[in-house]
């Protein structure tokens, strides 16, 4: 590996980490969509920022841009606020605008500034370690590295901070309000960081691959766990996966980076969603065939409970009627029955059903529950 | 449509059998057993969560059953659709959605309608009878979004009429409803009966059972208990159906009754 | 301003150009209010954007530029993408929002990896792929034009036929499948005119912006409209209204994307509509905010007159302006709201400057006292 290529790692890690962060709590608020909007909306921002200052990694080019993704914040809430649009269509009508203002000041000034469409959408993180960082006349490495470490740095400390807070905002807004904590107070900081971070990684990925990174890890983690720190740190993990193997499956298609890290967070995010443990589509799949079986047995106990001693037990218990009663096909009727003889649940005498007190008992339960 | 009727053993407008529904793997009814005859209005009661709504919902073919059988007029429910009038839950949808009174009451007719067919002055004449009865006339022009509660429920209900069903569901009409709607439902509940139409209502106010319905489904994921007022309605079967929660309420239900009837 | 049209007009490309927006403007504004009413506002962005993987695709697999292949590509990954979208929220504990999000991202990803990969190959037709990002309305064709028009017409002819199935559908699902209507097939059928009507504007206006011409006519038109056919009518003319004069726009003046100028007409349609709109836009209600806020105001000071004449017994007894002042707080606005009455001949001021009832003010107040009474 040749030096540019490890930097070019340790970049996309660090973005990937940063995003990941408040991308978890996005996540939980529902609110992932905002990332969207904001990660759009503040290439009007970048524009004017840079405008003023003729630099793209200049912290206080951070900044300006940042204040346009909270200003999106806002016009979104002002505009759901009128009650004459949901928060949906407001934040549809807020980011495309913001966005196509920024891309006609792009092609008006293209001449002026160094900065051009496609490199807002797709970003280029190869050209990263060619923008250096020098102090005192020595080279300490790639400025877009010390940039994203900073908002790195931001982002731990103010979820370490808060950690409390932002799990309470969380999951119950109003327990938080109550407790007297100001969920507006959380909300705005935690929007503000989002849009630092955005602009941060802006220039690293681009506009629509930070939302990739903030959204895609921690949907895939949320699959795999429950608990706040763990989310956290898997979010993080994953993230660090999906852009390490991004950026190899980059230099083998010779094709977009940020692009190739998206796609691995989505293929990641594909494997998690067949085969993760418990919440994975394939798990389910097979808990559901052990279980319809398991609970078909449990209802025809409770069937035959109900039935059984009284007048119409002759029709009801008869093996012959579960299909016509209980509306099962005959392979099914088959394999209950099977299953609630061997667990010793069921008798037949005379293709007549009776309950064991075993299966009464469990049949009781099963009502109780 | 009068076919259909004949043809049929009379005396049970709905019945279920053996109706199981599950929720993933939570069982939400278990073996629930129904038989509604004719002609009586049905209260269907139970504490949250009991599957009333799942239920009437399962009974109309919007939730599939893990087992069981459910016939109108001994048919499977597929059959009889126009025999069926169903009237959801009032929040169940957007009352700010771009329409007047009069175009939701027409969709009622939607169903008999058929494809690529606009509503007409026949379904125009039938809605505006449909609101009469509901009184709700003045309304017809009226955005939704401009009713009360109250008048929302009614509009729902008049909804259901122009259906001219045998048969109709009702989730929880009284909920959080004016009085003056209050009324207007149990009148219209009585004239419904009066036609012999069978009514299956989800109630909520144990307060009201006695007074307004003839027969009464207990229900607490699985039947409680089934049948005329005076026989299911006990304290007893109360308790089973909502725990020992409900000791206090039917105590009260009971004055309060008693007061109604010294009135 | 005639001769700059018919000039512009007469100009193929420009002609071309307003026309393909136009199209895309009434078809995404149909299509666009259905979405609206059915909560799905940001689905446009996502299928818009789950689009270019499918558009790549087709390019590899056919090796043409055909619009019909690329918008055949275009909407089948679209549609895979509202599967998943649809699939993900059903089967786990992911929202919607996440689900958009994450589809909408990792599909465009992965169609930026494919332009990419499509850019460093030796094809000779390979140029021209990347409109569909931002899209670039210049490059329409005669032949384009067609093709947008004989869908939007298909389109708009499914929405006639089905007009009461969608409304009932987006109005109350549960309703239309008791009925007996086929939910599923509905929803279906109107989802996929939704990715239709996207994928077909995407070389116009692109992946990035589409959604705006999904969300943006729609929560336009609503605010003028309390009926269903009067909106989704005035959802296609606002969408054409921005359509061609965004095209009209970028054509003379230098430099300007046609994409993003239809969004910044389209916003300014939108917000005209929220300020101006009647019964529901925000001047409108403000005006009447303030009506109510006057009429409340005579209200109290003819009632705080006529409870001051009832302690006094006489009528004619007048009253300092301060007495009155300190009755109304919390409603303000005493002197103006003197005038006003006095004008109406409600009340009349004395020489030394105290107020009092006249006959027809009283009138008026003890009328007013008796309703309250009686309420």
């Amino acid at each position: 590996m040749s030096q540019a290529q490890i930097e070019i790692q340790l970049i996309a890690i660090v973005v990937s980490v940063a995003c990941a962060l408040p991308g978890v709590f996005l996540m939980l608020r529902r609110m992932a969509m905002m990332s969207d909007a904001i990660s759009h909306a503040i290439l009007l921002g970048i524009v004017l920022a840079f405008f003023v200052t003729q630099n793209l990694s200049s912290p206080l080019l951070v900044i300006g841009a940042a204040l346009t993704g909270v200003l999106t914040v806002v016009l979104v809430e002002l505009l759901h606020r009128t009650r004459l649009v949901r928060e949906d269509a407001a934040i549809g009508l807020i980011f495309p605008l913001l966005f196509s203002l920024g891309v006609i000041l792009i092609s008006r000034y293209a001449g002026n500034i160094h900065l051009d469409i496609d490199a807002v959408l797709l970003g280029e993180l190869a050209f990263a370690p060619f923008d250096r960082l020098m102090v005192f006349g020595r080279d300490i490495g790639p400025k877009s590295l010390y940039l994203m470490l900073g908002i790195l740095f931001l982002n731990i400390c103010f979820i370490g901070i808060f950690f409390k807070e932002l799990k309470l905002v969380s999951f119950d807004s109003g327990l938080a309000m109550a407790l007297g904590f100001s969920p507006t107070l959380i909300h705005y900081s935690l929007m503000s960081l989002v849009s630092v971070t955005a602009v941060g990684a802006f220039d690293a990925v681009g506009s629509i691959l930070v939302v990739a990174l903030m959204i895609g890890p921690p949907v895939s983690a949320y699959l795999l766990t429950d608990r706040l720190s763990i989310l956290l740190l898997l979010s993080s993990g994953i993230g660090i996966i999906a852009s390490v193997s991004g950026y190899w499956m980059a230099n083998l298609m010779d094709s977009s980076i940020a692009g190739s890290m998206a796609t691995m967070v989505g293929f990641l995010f594909l494997l998690i969603y067949l085969f993760a443990p418990n919440k994975g589509l394939v798990s389910l799949a097979r808990r559901r065939r052990r279980q319809k079986i398991q609970f078909a047995l449990e209802m025809l106990l409770v069937h035959i409970l109900n039935h059984q001693g009284k007048p119409e037990a002759q029709r009801e218990c008869h093996v012959g009627h579960l299909s016509e009663h209980l509306y099962w096909d005959k392979d099914l009727s088959r394999q209950v029955l099977k299953q609630g003889e061997r667990e010793d649940y069921l008798q037949r005498q005379d293709d007549y059903l009776f309950l064991t007190p075993e299966g009464q008992d469990i049949a009781e339960k099963s009502m109780l529950r | 449509m009068s076919d259909k009727l004949k043809n049929q053993n009379p005396q049970n407008a709905v019945e279920v059998e053996d109706l199981t529904v599950a929720y993933q793997e939570k069982p939400v009814l278990w073996d629930v057993d129904l038989h509604v005859p004719q002609g009586v209005l049905q209260a269907i009661i139970g504490p949250n969560g009991a599957g009333k709504t799942t239920l009437i919902k399962s009974i109309l073919g919007l939730v599939k059953p893990s087992a069981g059988r459910i016939l109108i007029y001994g048919q499977p429910y597929e059959e009889q659709r126009d025999l069926v009038a169903y009237v959801p839950q009032r929040g169940s949808v957007d009352w700010d959605f771009p329409t007047s009174v009069l175009d939701v009451v027409m969709m009622g007719r939607y169903g008999s309608l058929g494809w690529f067919k606009r509503p007409g002055k026949k379904e125009h004449q039938l809605a505006l009878e449909a609101l009469e009865k509901v009184g709700m006339s003045e309304f017809s022009r009226r955005q939704i979004s401009q009713l009360s509660g109250g008048q929302q429920q009614r509009v729902f209900l008049a909804r259901a009429l122009t259906q001219d069903a045998q048969v109709y569901f009702m989730d929880e009409p009284f909920q959080g409803v004016d009085a003056t709607t209050e009324k207007a439902i149990i009148t219209l509940l009585k004239d419904l009966r009066a036609a012999g139409k069978t009514v299956l209502v989800v109630h909520h106010d144990l307060q009201t059972v006695s007074e307004y319905f003839d027969w009464v489904l207990l229900l607490n994921v699985r039947r409680i208990s089934c049948g005329p007022v005076q026989e299911v309605f006990t304290d007893q079967n109360l308790k089973l159906a909502y725990g020992g929660k409900v000791s206090f309420l039917t105590h009260h239900t009971h004055t309060e009754q008693d007061q109604i009837t010294n009135i | 301003m005639p001769d700059l049209f018919s000039q512009l007009w007469s100009d193929y490309t420009v002609r071309t150009v307003a026309l393909g927006s136009g199209i895309l403007g009434i078809v995404s504004g149909a299509l666009g209010g259905f979405a609206m009413l059915r909560k799905q506002s940001l689905l446009g962005d996502a299928i818009s954007h789950a689009a270019l993987p499918g558009i790549a695709i087709a390019f590899l697999l056919t090796l043409s530029k055909s619009p019909l292949v690329l918008v055949l590509g275009a909407a089948l990954s679209g549609w895979l993408g509202t599967l998943l979208i649809i699939s993900v929220t059903r089967t786990t504990r992911i929202k919607e929002d996440s689900a958009l999000g994450l589809v909408l991202s990792v599909f465009f990803g992965f169609g930026l990896v494919l332009l990419t990969f499509i850019q460093r190959q030796p094809y000779a037709s390979k140029a021209g792929l990347d409109k569909f990002l931002f899209g670039q309305a210049a490059a329409l064709l005669q032949s384009d034009i067609w093709i947008m028009s004989i869908l939007g017409i298909i389109i708009l002819l499914i929405v006639a036929l089905f007009w009461k199935e969608f409304k009932l559908l987006s109005f109350n699902p549960e309703y239309a499948a008791s009925l007996g209507l086929p939910v599923r097939f509905l929803d279906i059928l109107l989802t996929s005119l939704l990715v239709i009507a996207i994928v077909i504007g995407l070389q116009t206006v692109g992946v990035v912006l589409m959604s705006a011409m999904v969300v943006a006519p729609a929560a336009a038109a609503r605010q003028w409209t309390d009926r269903l056919g009067k909106m989704i009518l005035l959802s296609s003319l606002f969408g054409a209204i921005a359509g061609i004069s965004g095209a009209f726009l970028s054509s003379t003046l230098e430099r300007l994307p046609t994409g993003p100028t239809i969004v910044i007409c389209m916003s300014l349609l939108v917000l005209i509509s929220l300020l101006f709109a009647t019964n529901r836009g925000l001047i409108w209600r403000w005006l009447k905010e303030r009506k109510n806020r006057q009429k409340l105001q005579v209200d109290a000071v003819l009632s705080d007159l006529y409870i001051l004449a009832q302690q006094h017994e006489n009528i004619e007894h007048s009253h300092p302006i301060e007495v009155l002042r300190t009755m109304s707080i919390g409603h303000g606005g005493v002197d103006r709201t003197l005038k006003e009455l006095q004008k109406e001949r409600m009340v009349d001021q004395k020489e030394d400057g105290t107020w009092r009832l006249t006959r027809q003010g009283f009138e008026k107040a003890k009328n007013m006292s008796e309703k309250g009474e009686n309420l």
